[in-house]
């Protein structure tokens, strides 16, 4: 039977680890390589790596980055952040990720999941959504560049879209969560479940094990958490013992 | 040092497979070179992507045949993901694409009510293996040995038969339990082709 992923998420900029609230007041964090094969001991079962560098000399790093970590990691690598055009994303997967998230740009520019599925097949193509509760309708609006624009799309119609776009999985990130530690938002994750048959990430808000077995139980594949594993509250092995004892289907490793 | 060749399609990541057989001591080497996969010791078929597309790139650079002739001399080959799917006979994925048929099945989609593409851990025997697949065969093929796995009813896992081991799952993407399977294979298929 499939496993229920836990995967933690490792922010870059310019090749260190850094994490902030809602995007925003980054601090240090760490070395990447370090961190990552911490987590891969402690039971990851994935990892999300996104670059949150705004310069071109921080992309370039990503690349180097991605590389580093590539070597040292056994188990999948999924890279995002700025991701804008095939040849950015066919980058990535050539330094070693396995498969790439894709956000902003998708909503700006529809056809670059179809292109890039075409080129590299849709197994390896995430389709990111930021979603935050609307301001001028009912629901959640997919919002990009860090949440500075609000685009006025329908975050649970563009999810029912996704699989036809080209994507096979889903991250959906809570905009209004993130970083909170107030749990993932359900409602969100629940409405996405129904309108889309890929795999779901959960993201954002994520503080104990309860966030996580309610995720599931709304039908998420996989459960996304940065500061809970950099503040080293818990590890994966940890949640996943937990997880376990409450029915939840986990690797154990 | 096992020199292991990784065969370039153009349209599978090689990333991932060099970085798990250099972990793993071997001396990698990435081609799309046909020559250079006839000479090599170890042979590693990778692939993502869909059916058709994966017999259209063997076929345009002459690996077809080169891959055929490997396993009727016995040598060793390693088939991941879709790798696996084309050493098979067909695909309901691309219908009318004949593939290699070094193995009598043919691949067919998941049923509809599971979660499909099956992106994630799976159990296999005594460990869990990761996978990223819409396709499966669903039983051994007489001939191979194996192990199956479930998700919406049994799947084939892996298979084994002389020196070739097809994995629909990634050992390269599968932890410490992948890489057990991969040092186990190098050395079986090693001792296998020199008999």
């Amino acid at each position: 039977m499939l496993t229920q992923r836990i995967i933690p998420c490792l922010d870059i900029d310019c090749g260190r680890v850094v994490k902030g609230v809602k995007f925003a007041n980054l601090r240090d964090a760490g070395d990447p390589v370090e961190q990552a094969m911490q987590y891969q001991a402690d039971g990851a079962d994935e990892l999300v790596m996104l670059d949150v560098s705004a310069t071109v000399d921080g992309r370039s790093a990503a690349l180097d980055t991605v590389r580093a970590v590539r070597r040292v990691l056994s188990i999948p690598l999924c890279v995002g952040g700025g991701v804008r055009s095939v040849e950015h994303a066919t980058d990535m997967l050539r330094a070693g990720a396995d498969k790439v998230g894709v956000n902003s740009a998708a909503v700006e520019n529809p056809t670059l999941l179809r292109e890039l599925s075409e080129e590299v097949g849709s197994q390896c193509v995430v389709l990111s959504i930021d979603a935050a509760r609307s301001t001028t309708f009912e629901g959640w609006e997919v919002v990009t560049r860090s949440g500075q624009n609000r685009t006025g799309v329908d975050a649970v119609d563009w999810a029912r879209h996704a699989r036809s776009m080209g994507a096979g999985e889903i991250l959906l990130t809570s905009f209004d969560n993130d970083g909170t530690r107030s749990g993932y938002d359900i409602e969100l994750l629940s409405a996405v479940r129904r309108a889309t048959p890929l795999p779901v990430i959960a993201s954002g808000g994520a503080n104990h094990v309860e966030h996580m077995i309610s995720a599931f139980h709304c039908g998420a594949d996989a459960v996304l958490a940065a500061s809970i594993f950099h503040d080293r509250d818990t590890t994966p092995n940890q949640l996943k013992q937990q997880l376990a004892q409450r029915g939840i289907e986990v690797r154990q490793s | 040092m096992n020199r292991v060749v990784i065969i370039d399609t153009g349209i599978a990541n090689t990333a991932s497979v060099c970085a798990c057989f250099t972990r793993l001591g071997c001396d990698v080497m990435v081609t799309d070179d046909p020559a250079a996969v006839r000479d090599a010791e170890f042979v590693v078929l990778p692939g993502v992507g869909r059916f058709g597309a994966g017999m259209r790139a063997l076929q345009s650079r002459g690996f077809d045949r080169v891959i055929v002739e490997r396993y009727e001399q016995g040598l060793p080959l390693l088939g991941i993901c879709l790798g696996l799917q084309l050493l098979c006979t067909s695909s309901t994925e691309s219908e009318g694409v004949a593939g290699l048929g070094l193995i009598d099945a043919s691949v067919t989609e998941f049923p509809c009510e599971v979660r499909t593409p099956q992106h994630g851990w799976n159990r296999v025997g005594d460990g869990y293996a990761y996978y990223s697949n819409s396709y499966r065969i669903e039983s051994i093929p007489a001939g191979w040995s194996g192990e199956l796995s479930d998700h919406g009813g049994p799947f084939v896992a892996y298979l084994q038969r002389g020196a070739t081991l097809a994995c629909q799952f990634h050992p390269e993407l599968s932890g410490a339990w992948g890489e057990r399977l991969l040092v186990s294979w190098l050395k079986r298929s090693q001792e296998v082709s020199r008999c």
